[in-house]
């Protein structure tokens, strides 16, 4: 933007800073850096009086004693016994866990749902506009309280999985979804179970090998290789030779009854289950919406375009509409991502122990060290936004349309 | 050839037009082609089919079936037995608690008809805002609302033996918004009085839902009216100093208003009621419009700084945009409970209700300031050049030329954050205020009598918010559609 600009030449006086244009930036500047210091500088001193006052100071050290608290879902090895420091990351890598499985579950759905909204289908397109309009327009704090009230009230409580004519059974005998959390099998990790794994991931960067050579012979040759069922084979028939050659060393631990509870196998408590599905079904209702908005953003005769062309309609959707309507559908969809991890802030109306129910709730209470727990809170938050907020420029860079 | 139309077996006139065949019309053709076109969706139609079959065969016995006088979740069960009824909602514990959802537990319930009224009287504010060429349909149909309204109240109160006084108001609002309807469609200019009604209409809501003296509210008014009078004098000067002069004239009559307000505390007072016994879904509303609209000024303002050529002043609008847009409401709202006091002088003790509003408006000013970033980098670069043409200087330009075409722009950005923001208002009942999900999973929930009440009360959660937001997000669109000026 451009402002209207004095003429240059004149003598410099100091009533220019007032009326000169090209001076009165400076003042303004400078007026706005004073007004800010005073401001901070006035918060500053009442900070320093009201810790004075109630006997207070700013320090961390709380951070190395020991929280004296339990935390009930956990990633990494915590005990009371261990530091505030310790809750903290236990509490980050449970936001993680949140954001993560989160993020995945909304992008499945969202984009199901969006691609449904666009269908031939009357019926299937009235039903899932009823749900996103249902979703967007409630609260989330109040999804998050229903959803974890259908898990304890509908599902079966542990108990019922017992006796001879149980009113619950387990799935396959392996999976028990109560009222309490799900119970999955559990894998175990035995000797020369590593070489597996490392042919795996091997495997993984096999198939991007292959998939390049593909493309290659593809551009050179013109031959189309068989992609889809190569790449299974290539991921999975190194894998499942090596593990029946080192005599199977990846068992599974399944979770059984014994008494009142399951145990064994991993056990994922109500308060996450319901967290991450409510978060998850919300979320997915608008990423439905920019999904939508996406494909009907790509205009029609990119498609008439393409099949004149010669191309088949799997091919215009994977080669042309597709890469298109994804520049339009990323960058809100990565702002989707954001809202979701922060919105897992929530868990603390259900009680799942995130960083906002570890710092934020029972460290603060307990120490009442407020200032010191709600900044390092926030600066989490912040790290994580501002890093993926930098990786989305990077990749809207990388994706924005040349122009002359 | 000549005499072929004489060969008898050649038509002379043509045949008339036959019915398509009836696969190809009316009800039939519509089934095909929408739910039937070829085996997939005809699957997907069936499973949709069982899925509402399913939903409803749930939901509908529930709804029906409910029992909606009771004293408490164990009378319900009992009367449900009693019919023999499997389902049934216990919908009692709306008509038992239907106040405490609305206006919180410590609202004085003689008073009840104050917010009320001042909740009726939003949508004369804001129809004169929001539909521009319009008002007349627009007041005919909230002329029905209003007395829809009324009728229901009137039902309500019959059931329940009181608040008949309550239907009066939006009897008297209905034949109100009747009146202005039949001015409007006379062809009267009345948008610029009912913009007068926008801007007297935060006074009232506060008189009516605070309480104490008409004076202060009034003379907070008058402060204003003077400011900009004096602002319009003083704009001679330069806009600066017009601006500072305002604020002056503002300040001067504000402290002169409260000497006087204080010596009558009693001139036209309707019982005062504090900020902490605002509760319900009352509070979101509170929340939700004062918060959009403080954050609208300091939006225009972040947003106009964030695209200013001054380094200083652009990064200090930076940075508080992308911190406050990069932590979660629920950690400022932590701030507003627990830190922020540690900030003000010592002795000061603000109202928690005060705090999370500075707090919340701060949150929304940030989201506000980015959509109308959008606004204004959506300007053609001709409109900022064409105004320095004119010889405008910037405060000028800004006004005159650049914010009334990038705010049009913004609009349908700023009505998604602001239903967004009112979305966001039930957060406060993590701080343990009691907003609606407050109530609900406070004094309602934990209560003896209804202590097992979930659907009853989520559902009716649900019905309150979702009606307001997707009536908000359904006239953005609308909006976008009429602002829209290009040619397709």
């Amino acid at each position: 933007m451009s402002i209207a600009q004095d003429e240059p030449g004149a003598q410099f006086r100091l009533s220019m800073l007032l009326n000169d244009t090209r001076y009165r930036g400076y003042t303004f500047q400078a007026v706005a850096l004073l007004a800010l210091i005073a401001f901070m500088a006035y918060l500053g001193v009442n900070l320093v009086q009201n810790l004075a006052a109630a006997g207070l100071n700013i320090s961390y050290q709380f951070l190395g004693e020991p929280a004296g608290y339990d935390i009930n879902q956990r990633l990494v090895e915590y005990t009371s016994q261990s530091t505030h420091w310790r809750a903290a990351v236990v509490g980050v890598l449970n936001t993680l866990l949140v954001a993560f499985v989160g993020c995945f579950l909304a992008t499945v759905i969202g984009v199901f749902v969006g691609i449904l909204r666009l269908s031939k289908n009357w019926l299937i397109r009235q039903l899932t506009s009823v749900y996103v309009e249902i979703f967007r327009n409630v609260p989330v704090l109040i999804w998050i309280l229903i959803v974890m009230q259908i898990f304890i009230v509908v599902l079966p409580q542990p108990r019922d999985f017992k006796g001879a004519n149980a009113s619950a059974s387990m799935w396959f005998d392996a999976f028990a979804f109560t009222g309490r959390g799900f119970y999955t099998p559990k894998p175990i990790w035995m000797d020369g179970s590593w070489v597996v794994v490392a042919v795996f991931l091997a495997s993984i960067l096999g198939v991007f090998a292959f998939r390049q050579y593909a493309k290659t012979r593809l551009y050179r040759d013109g031959v189309m290789l068989e992609r889809f069922w190569t790449s299974l084979g290539i991921l999975f028939v190194p894998c499942l030779v090596v593990y029946f050659i080192m005599g199977q060393p990846i068992g599974l631990d399944y979770p059984a009854l014994k008494g009142f509870n399951f145990k064994g196998g991993v056990y994922m408590r109500n308060s996450f289950i319901a967290l991450t599905f409510a978060l998850s079904i919300y979320t997915a209702a608008f990423i439905a919406e920019n999904v939508r908005a996406g494909i009907l953003a790509v205009s029609k005769g990119q498609t008439e375009a393409a099949a004149s062309l010669g191309l088949r309609p799997n091919r215009i959707m994977n080669l042309v509409i597709l890469p298109q309507a994804l520049r339009v559908i990323i960058p809100p969809l990565i702002s989707q991502y954001l809202n979701l991890t922060k919105n897992s802030s929530l868990a603390i109306a259900v009680g799942y122990m995130d960083l906002t129910g570890t710092l934020g709730g029972i460290t603060l209470n307990q120490t009442g060290r407020a200032i010191e727990t709600v900044l390092l809170l926030m600066l989490f938050y912040l790290t994580i936004s501002l890093s993926i907020s930098f990786i989305m420029n990077i990749y809207n860079n990388a994706v924005k349309l040349k122009e002359r | 050839m000549t005499d072929q139309h004489q060969v008898a077996y050649v038509r002379t006139e043509m045949l008339p037009e036959q019915a398509p065949p009836s696969s190809q019309q009316g009800v039939f053709k519509w089934v095909r082609e929408n739910l039937f076109p070829d085996v997939v969706n005809s699957i997907m139609t069936v499973l949709a089919l069982l899925i509402i079959y399913y939903l409803l065969s749930g939901f509908m016995p529930w709804l029906f079936g409910g029992v909606w006088t009771a004293d408490s979740i164990r009378d319900c069960r009992e009367i449900l037995d009693a019919a023999g009824r499997e389902v049934g909602g216990c919908f009692a514990v709306l008509t038992e608690r239907w106040n405490q959802m609305l206006f919180g537990f410590t609202y004085p319930t003689d008073q009840y008809w104050r917010p009320f009224t001042a909740f009726l009287l939003l949508p004369f504010a804001v129809t004169g805002l929001m539909f521009m060429g319009l008002i007349a349909k627009a007041f005919r149909i909230l002329a029905i609302v209003q007395l829809c309204m009324a009728a229901l109240i009137v039902v309500g109160a019959m059931a329940q033996g009181s608040g008949l006084g309550m239907a009066v108001t939006p009897a008297i609002l209905a034949v109100l918004a009747f009146a202005i309807s039949t001015l409007a469609a006379s062809g009267t200019p009345i948008v610029r009085y009912l913009i007068l009604m926008t801007a007297l209409y935060p006074f009232v809501a506060f008189w009516l839902i605070w309480g104490g003296s008409i004076l202060s509210p009034l003379f907070v008014m008058i402060g204003l009216i003077i400011g900009y009078l004096v602002f319009k004098r003083g704009e001679a000067f330069g806009f600066a100093a017009g601006v500072a002069l305002g604020l002056v004239a503002t300040v001067i009559v504000w402290i002169i208003g409260g000497q006087i307000a204080g010596l009558a505390p009693d001139f036209l007072a309707f019982e005062a009621v504090r900020s902490r016994d605002m509760g319900g879904f009352m509070l979101n509303f509170i929340l939700g419009t004062v918060c959009v609209s403080l954050s609208l000024p300091i939006g225009i303002v972040l947003a106009l700084g964030r695209q200013s050529d001054m380094p200083i002043i652009k990064i200090i609008c930076v940075v508080f945009i992308e911190f406050v847009r990069g932590v979660p409401l629920i950690t400022l709202l932590f701030v507003a409970n627990v830190v922020l006091n540690y900030f003000l002088p010592p002795g000061t003790n603000f109202d928690l209700i005060l705090r999370v509003i500075i707090m919340i408006t701060l949150f929304s000013s940030a989201y506000i300031a980015e959509v109308i970033r959008g606004g204004l980098a959506a300007l053609p670069t001709g409109q900022y050049e064409a105004a320095d043409s004119l010889g405008l200087d910037y405060a000028q330009a800004t006004r005159l030329i650049i914010l009334p075409q990038a705010l049009k722009i913004s609009i349908p950005g700023i009505v998604n954050v602001s239903v967004g923001l009112f979305k966001d208002t039930t957060l406060v009942s993590v701080i343990s205020m009691f907003d609606l999900v407050g109530m609900i999973r406070g004094p309602i929930l934990a209560s003896t009598e209804w202590n097992g009440v979930y659907w009853e009360l989520w559902g009716a959660a649900i019905l309150l918010f979702f009606p307001v937001c997707y009536g908000i997000s359904q006239y953005s669109q609308w909006l976008e559609r009429q602002l829209d000026t290009s040619h397709r």
